[in-house]
């Protein structure tokens, strides 16, 4: 029997059981576009972490005070004492390293902020006039903490997006008072409007110089230190330099984290990337279920034709012939079931990508191949038993219908 | 053509041992018309599946052509079928769900005969067989002497040279049935071996040999 017309045979046997032919393509299709549709959500939120990461800022070093130690207890935890704090003088001594780029410190904290009759809760991040460039932060109008003396408390701010709505609506607000805490501010810029980045929200918060902050809070320690090295390739000698030049200034005491973003990155990169194998193994198991459904469909078919089974075999058909036609009937209904399956997934992802914009959701290639191979494989390993099972036919008893 | 050897078959049912052919010699020329008749149980249809190498026998010979088929492997057999061996069967078997001419071009599709020459060759049969407006129907469209028609052009689609015929007319009314029976004689005119299973003496004696079987064995041929 020719390739084409095994084909064609085991297509006609499809279409004479239209609603069982239907049902098992839509059982395939489902476990197909299952696959495709969650492995797309893995990954959209694969790329929307490591998005949002870069958004941060490119060859970041963060500096985080206080070190998680796993040797030994440090004879200042018996004391009672907290780590040491990062100092502004700390922050400044990074910029010698010549890995460096530029540095910006950060303090952070709540306060009231008032404007006449208004007023609301707000995080005050203290910081300096690097910060725009270090953290790809955009200015809307005005202009943003002056560059100068880190130690200068000017009593200036920028304004989030929506804090500046709240407090003046469609006013500018540049040059006007507002009121933070116990201190009067000068409201010198306004941010551009740019939304949740890693579950912060830009649009609603207060920037002012870092000493400012300082004395707002009555704090002289930093919640983290943003360096910039110079270059992708500077990243660990910059990291290297900062723990040394710390190390040296905190009496040789290793009490300060340093991590590059890229570290960051990579862990959640690894963590999502497992997520969304497993999900997509999750949703693999689907088309097992579809597989065994094929199984069952096929060994019905077996027996409800065993008639047409038996008149082959009576015109000539071997046995491997009959098992070729069951296989070929296996692979054209997970063929099919796949194809649509793709096609369903596909929409899946289009019609998430419309109701989410943000998260950037695409099917992997090796997710659609895999699910390609996986419903093409269930669909011939689960026709094996039925399609022997058709070929041990006894021609006599099968044409007599028993 | 066709020898048949001391040949015997028997089934076990359930522990016991029923012998449904004893010992058969027979033996079946090029262009002969054969009919078997017997009461029902007394192995017509054994020795016909037999003949189409549908079963094997438990002992004796079986040559067809010279050759001894019974040593051959099911699919050895298979192709002895495909080529020589053509089947008329009582309640027709046509495929349901394949058209007239799709069910006439089964055989030469399963034989692997390249799709211009099976076209060529079902057109010529549904001609010969006045099928020709019937072509498109589906059985389920088609009258009991049409199914039987189209049931012969399959059988001898692959040109056999033996045609089994298992009680052919014993679904159709006289008419139809003795049309049916004229268009299988006329095959024999072409060297084909026609053997007819029936039970039905009218239609029986109209062969040239008559075989009578009872209990397994053949007990008078003319």
């Amino acid at each position: 029997m020719r390739f084409i017309d095994l084909l064609d045979f085991a297509s006609t046997s499809l279409r004479g059981s239209r609603s069982r032919t239907l049902l098992m393509i839509l059982a395939m299709s489902i476990g197909v576009a299952a696959v495709v549709v969650l492995t797309a959500l893995g990954e959209g939120a694969r790329r929307y972490v490591v998005n949002q990461f870069s958004s941060l800022g490119t060859n970041l070093v963060l500096v985080f005070p206080g070190r998680t130690e796993t040797a030994g207890i440090n004879p200042g935890m018996l004391l009672g004492q907290i780590p040491r704090e990062l100092s502004l003088d700390d922050a400044e001594a990074l910029l010698k390293s010549p890995a460096v780029k530029r540095i910006a410190p950060l303090t952070i904290g709540t306060s009231e902020i008032s404007r006449a009759a208004l007023n609301r809760e707000v995080v005050v991040l203290g910081s300096t006039s690097e910060l725009l460039t270090v953290r790809h932060m955009s200015l809307g109008q005005g202009q943003f903490l002056p560059a100068g003396d880190i130690h200068s408390s000017a009593s200036v701010c920028v304004l989030g997006n929506k804090i500046k709505h709240e407090l003046f609506g469609n006013e500018s607000g540049i040059g006007a008072w507002v009121r933070l805490g116990d201190r009067r501010f000068r409201v010198i810029g306004v941010m551009a409007r740019q939304g949740e980045s890693m579950g912060f929200n830009t649009d609603e918060i207060v920037i002012v110089p870092v000493s400012s902050a300082h004395l707002l809070f009555n704090t002289s320690g930093l919640f983290r230190i943003l360096v910039e090295a110079k270059s992708r390739d500077a990243l660990e000698p910059a990291k290297r330099a900062a723990e040394k030049i710390l190390m040296e200034r905190h009496n040789n005491e290793r009490d300060v984290t340093v991590v590059t973003q890229d570290a960051v990155l990579k862990t959640f990169d690894r963590i999502l990337r497992a997520l969304t194998l497993a999900v997509g193994g999750i949703a693999a198991i689907s088309l097992a279920v579809a597989g065994v459904l094929i199984m069952n469909v096929m060994l019905i078919a077996v027996s409800q034709r065993v008639k047409e089974i038996g008149l082959l075999k009576a015109l000539g058909a071997p046995a491997a012939e009959i098992r070729k036609l069951f296989f070929a009937e296996a692979i054209l209904l997970s063929g099919i079931g796949s194809v649509a399956g793709l096609i369903l997934g596909e929409i899946g992802v289009l019609a998430i990508g419309k109701l989410y914009p943000s998260l950037p959701v695409v099917a992997p290639w090796w997710a659609v191949l895999a699910a390609l191979l996986t419903s093409l494989v269930t669909g011939v390993l689960f026709s094996v038993w039925p399609a022997r099972r058709a070929a041990r036919l006894d021609p006599v008893t099968a044409l007599a219908g028993r | 053509m066709i020898q048949f050897e001391n040949v015997s078959r028997s089934f076990l049912v359930g522990d016991q041992k029923v012998a449904a052919l004893r010992d058969i010699n027979l033996s079946i020329a090029a262009g002969d018309y054969v009919s078997i008749m017997g009461p029902s149980g007394s192995g017509k249809s054994t020795l016909l599946n037999l003949i189409g190498l549908l079963d094997r026998p438990t002992s004796g010979t079986y040559r067809l052509d010279g050759g001894d088929v019974t040593a051959l492997n099911d699919e050895q057999q298979a192709r002895v079928r495909s080529q020589k061996i053509g089947f008329v069967f009582q309640s027709f078997h046509l495929v349901p769900r394949l058209t007239a001419a799709m069910n006439i071009e089964l055989p030469l599709i399963l034989a692997g005969i390249p799709p211009a020459e099976r076209k060529r060759r079902v057109a010529e049969l549904l001609e010969n067989y006045g099928l020709n407006d019937r072509a498109d129907h589906r059985p389920d469209q088609l009258s009991g002497g049409q199914r039987q028609r189209v049931a012969i052009a399959r059988a001898t689609s692959m040109r056999p040279a033996v045609l089994l015929a298992d009680e052919p007319t014993g679904n159709l009314d006289q008419t139809t049935g003795r049309e049916v029976i004229k268009l299988l004689e006329a095959l024999t005119e072409q060297h084909v071996a026609l053997i007819l299973v029936t039970h039905d003496p009218a239609i029986g004696g109209r062969a040239k040999r008559q075989l009578q079987m009872v209990d397994g064995q053949i007990i008078s041929q003319t």
